[in-house]
C-alpha cells in the first residue's frame, strides 16, 4: 500500500490560549480562544472542534463564534460531566487543545433569498449563533429571518444581552419563551414548537434550522410538517458520542451516516428514515 | 545459483525447502516476518524464525462457540483455517498511544508519536483477511483524514497469502465473495498441494517484489498437473464451506426490519461480551483513554480497541443511546451487513466466521441474518 504518512495528523491538537471566559449560567461559560494558528481560524456556521483539556479527556463542542472573526475562536460549554467539569475550572491564560474544525454545516448558501428560520432549544442556540451572526452581517443576503428559541425557564436563558440586540432590530423577529411546565397547557416539550404554529411562514420559501435537545426537535419537524414546510428545507442538528471527530472512532454512527463528517447538520429528509427510530 | 526471475502474474512451483529459503531471504533483508504459529491450544500471529514455527501438521476444528486444534495426518503448514487473530492486529493494534504532553512554562509541550519504522512481511494471509486489510484501508487511509499511525504501519508490507483448501466449519467467504483464492493484494499467493507429488506450492506472483523474491529462491515451472491440482483445492474449499450467507438486496433487508422480532430474540442469547467484534479482522471502533502522573504534570493519551456491544460506545451526556442488548446487537448486524456498503462500498463482513466460533453462546451471524429473511420470526 503507498498511501503517503501524512504530514498532518489528525489525532493530534494544536493549543490555543483561552483570551476571556464569560459565565452564562452557573453551568455554562463561553470561552474565547486566541487562534492556534497566527492565521486565523476559519470555519463554516455550524461546524465543531475537538476540545481537549490536560490529562482530562476531549470532547466535542461547536463553535459559538462570528465567522467573521477567524482570529478568535468562541465555544459556549455546559459544564455536565468529567471533562466539561474540568474545562470550566479552567481561567484565562489556561491551555486547551483543539482539533478541528470538523463536521457539516448550516445551509447558508442555499438558504440564499430565502427565509431564514432558526429554532433553538437551551444550549441549542451555541451551535445556531454563528450562522445567526453571519445572517445578521450579511442581511441583504436573505429574506426574512426568524429566530425562535425556547429554554426551561428565564433563569436558563443564554445570550440574553444579544437575544434583545437582535429582537431590537427591525430586521429580525425573535421569539423567546420559556418551558413552565406547571402552568404550560401544552406541557413541557411543545414550547418551541409552539412558536413554530403560530409564526409567520412562507413554507415553500422557508429554509429552517433546528438545534436542541432530539425530543423537542422532533416535536419542531412535525410543527414545520404541519406548517408545510417540506422535509427538505428543514435541517437538523444531531448530537452523539464522538471519540475522534474524524470517522476513525466508529462511535459516532447514526445508521449509515456518521454525524462528526455526514452531520452534525443534516437535512432531514435524508435522515428521515432514522429519526424516528429508538435507540438507532 | 542463479533461478529465472518469473512474470509477474505467473505460477511457479517452489518445495518445501524452498519456502523455507524464502522467508530466510525475507529475515535477512530485514523484514519482520509474521505468521501463523501454535500458542496457547490457538493458532495466532507471531514472529516466525522459520517454517518450523508453522502449525506444522496441525489442523482446526470450529463450529459456533467451539475452537480445538487437532493433529493431521499430513505434515501440511497451512492445513487450517483463521484462528481468533487476524491482521489488524498489526496495522490497527488494540493499544496505541497517540501522544504524551508535559506542562511547560510556555503551555503544554507536545510529543507526538514517532511513525512506525519497520519491515513487515506477513506470511499465510487468507484472502478473507487480505479483504479485511483492504476493508480497513478504506477506513484509516480512503477518507478525507488519513490515520497516521495506520498509514505508518501498512506502509511497505510484504504479503505472502495463502489460498485456502481447508475451510472450518464456520467459513463463509464464499458466499460473500471474499475467497477462498486471493484475488489481488499480495506480493505471493501459495497453493500448498500436500498429494500428487512431493509436498509442494503453487506460488502466484502479484508483484515486482515477489518476483525479485523468487529470483532468489530454488524454483521449477509449475505442470499444467499442478495447475489443476492448485484448482481443485480451492474448488473443493468453495464446495466445503462450513457455512452460507445470503446476501440478495442484504441492505435493504436490513434497513426494512429495524423492529423485526428477532432482535428482541437474539438480544436474550447474547451476553454484550464484545468478543464478535475484537475477533472480527474488519470492526475498527475504538476509544481513548487520559491518564495523567500523580503530580499532574505529564498526560498521556492512548486509543483503544472498543466495541458497539459497551454502554459506553454511545454515550453521550445523560445515557446511553442504546441502552439494550437488542440494540446493540442491531447495531453490530447492521453495520456490518448492511450500512458499511452505504459507508465504504463493500460489505463489512468477510465471511470469516471469527465471530461465531468464538461467541461463548454460538450466535451465528448467517443465521441471524436468515432469520430476517423469514415472514414468520423463530420462537
Ligand atoms: C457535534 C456536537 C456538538 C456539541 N456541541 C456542544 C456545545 O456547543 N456545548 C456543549 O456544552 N456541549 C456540546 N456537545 C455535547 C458535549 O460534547 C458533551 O456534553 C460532552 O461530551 C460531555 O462530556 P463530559 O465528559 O463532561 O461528560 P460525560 O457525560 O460524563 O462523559 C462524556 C464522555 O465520557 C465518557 N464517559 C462517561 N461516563 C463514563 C464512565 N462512567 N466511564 C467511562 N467513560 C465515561 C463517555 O464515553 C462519554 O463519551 C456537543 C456534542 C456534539 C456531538
Ligand atoms: S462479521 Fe464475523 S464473519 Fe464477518 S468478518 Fe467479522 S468476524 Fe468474520
Ligand atoms: S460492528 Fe460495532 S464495533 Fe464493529 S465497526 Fe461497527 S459499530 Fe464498531
Ligand atoms: S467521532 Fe469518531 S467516527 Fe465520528
Amino acid at each position: 500500500m503507498t498511501t503517503p504518512i501524512p504530514l498532518f495528523d489528525p489525532m493530534v491538537p494544536a493549543f490555543a490560549r483561552i483570551s476571556r471566559v464569560d459565565r452564562e449560567l452557573p453551568d455554562v461559560f463561553t470561552w474565547h480562544l486566541a487562534a492556534p494558528s497566527g492565521a486565523g481560524f476559519s470555519f463554516a456556521p455550524g461546524q465543531f472542534n475537538m476540545l481537549y483539556a490536560f490529562g482530562a479527556g476531549e470532547v466535542p463542542i461547536s463553535i459559538s463564534g462570528d465567522p467573521n472573526r477567524p482570529e478568535e475562536l468562541v465555544h459556549t460549554i455546559r459544564a455536565v460531566g468529567a471533562v466539561t467539569r474540568a474545562m470550566q475550572g479552567l481561567r484565562k491564560g489556561d491551555t486547551i487543545g483543539v482539533r478541528g474544525p470538523f463536521g457539516s454545516a448550516w445551509p447558508l448558501a442555499e438558504a440564499r433569498d430565502q427565509d431564514l428560520l432558526f429554532v433553538a432549544g437551551g444550549l441549542g442556540v451555541a451551535p445556531l449563533r454563528p450562522a445567526i451572526l453571519h445572517a445578521l452581517a450579511a442581511r441583504s443576503l436573505y429574506r426574512r429571518v426568524i429566530v425562535l428559541a425556547g429554554f426551561r425557564s428565564p433563569a436558563d436563558f443564554i445570550f440574553r444581552k444579544e437575544l434583545e440586540r437582535w429582537r431590537s432590530r427591525f430586521d429580525v423577529t425573535v421569539e423567546v419563551t420559556v418551558d413552565r411546565a406547571d402552568t404550560s397547557f401544552r406541557g413541557t416539550v411543545a414550547v418551541v414548537p409552539a412558536l413554530i404554529a403560530e409564526v409567520e411562514l412562507d413554507p415553500a420559501a422557508t429554509v429552517a434550522l433546528l438545534c436542541g435537545p432530539e425530543v423537542m426537535m422532533r416535536f419542531a419537524v412535525r410543527e414545520l410538517e404541519r406548517r408545510g414546510v417540506p422535509h427538505e428545507r428543514i435541517h437538523v442538528s444531531m448530537e452523539r458520542s464522538m471519540k475522534c471527530g474524524v470517522g476513525f472512532c466508529g462511535h459516532c454512527q447514526y445508521g449509515p451516516t456518521f454525524v462528526c463528517k455526514d452531520g452534525p447538520v443534516y437535512r432531514f429528509d435524508r435522515i428521515e428514515r432514522l429519526f424516528y427510530v429508538r435507540e438507532i | 545459483m542463479v533461478h529465472p526471475r518469473p512474470d509477474i502474474n505467473a505460477s511457479v512451483l517452489l518445495l518445501r525447502d524452498g519456502l523455507a529459503s524464502l522467508l530466510q531471504h525475507l529475515r535477512d533483508d530485514g523484514y519482520l516476518v509474521v505468521g501463523p504459529t501454535v500458542r496457547d491450544g490457538a493458532i495466532v500471529h507471531d514472529q516466525l524464525r522459520g517454517i518450523e514455527d508453522l502449525p506444522v501438521g496441525v489442523g482446526d476444528e470450529q463450529a459456533p462457540g467451539r475452537y480445538r486444534l487437532r493433529r493431521r495426518a499430513d505434515q501440511a503448514l497451512f492445513g487450517y483455517a483463521v484462528g481468533p487473530q487476524s491482521h489488524k492486529r498489526e496495522f490497527f493494534p488494540p493499544s496505541i498511544r497517540l501522544f504524551q504532553l508535559r506542562r511547560g512554562a510556555g503551555g503544554p509541550v507536545l510529543t507526538p508519536e514517532p511513525p512506525i519504522d519497520r519491515k513487515l512481511a506477513l506470511i499465510g494471509v487468507r484472502s478473507c483477511e487480505l479483504q479485511a486489510i483492504a476493508v480497513q484501508d478504506r477506513v484509516f487511509v480512503g477518507g478525507h483524514h488519513v490515520d497516521a499511525d495506520y498509514a505508518s504501519r501498512r506502509r511497505g508490507v510484504f504479503v505472502v497469502a495463502v489460498n485456502c483448501g481447508e475451510p472450518s466449519g464456520t467459513c463463509f467467504c464464499a458466499s460473500m465473495g471474499t475467497g477462498p483464492r486471493a484475488s489481488g493484494g499480495f506480493d505471493l499467493a501459495l497453493t500448498e498441494l500436500l498429494s500428487g507429488g512431493p509436498h509442494r506450492f503453487v506460488v502466484e506472483v502479484g508483484s515486482a517484489a515477489g518476483a525479485d523474491l523468487l529470483a532468489r529462491v530454488e524454483h521449477a515451472p509449475a505442470s499444467e498437473a499442478d495447475h489443476a491440482a492448485a484448482s481443485a483445492v480451492t474448488a473443493a474449499a468453495t464446495a466445503n464451506m462450513g457455512r452460507h450467507m445470503d446476501t440478495r438486496d442484504i441492505k435493504s433487508l436490513f434497513y426494512a426490519n429495524q423492529e423485526h422480532p428477532r432482535w428482541a430474540q437474539v438480544a436474550e442469547r447474547c451476553l454484550g461480551c464484545t468478543n464478535c467484534t475484537l475477533v472480527c479482522p474488519t470492526c475498527f471502533c475504538s476509544t481513548t483513554v487520559d491518564t495523567t502522573d500523580l503530580a499532574g504534570a505529564t498526560a498521556t493519551r492512548e486509543r483503544r480497541w472498543d466495541s458497539c456491544f459497551t454502554l459506553d460506545h454511545s454515550y453521550v451526556h445523560g445515557g446511553s443511546v442504546r441502552p439494550s442488548l437488542r440494540a446493540r446487537y442491531r447495531q453490530w448486524l447492521t453495520h456490518k451487513l448492511a450500512s458499511w456498503i452505504d459507508q465504504y462500498g463493500t460489505s463489512g463482513c468477510v465471511g470469516c466466521g471469527r465471530c461465531i466460533t468464538w461467541c461463548p453462546v454460538g450466535i451465528d451471524i448467517t443465521e441471524e441474518a436468515a432469520a430476517l429473511r423469514a415472514d414468520v420470526p423463530v420462537a
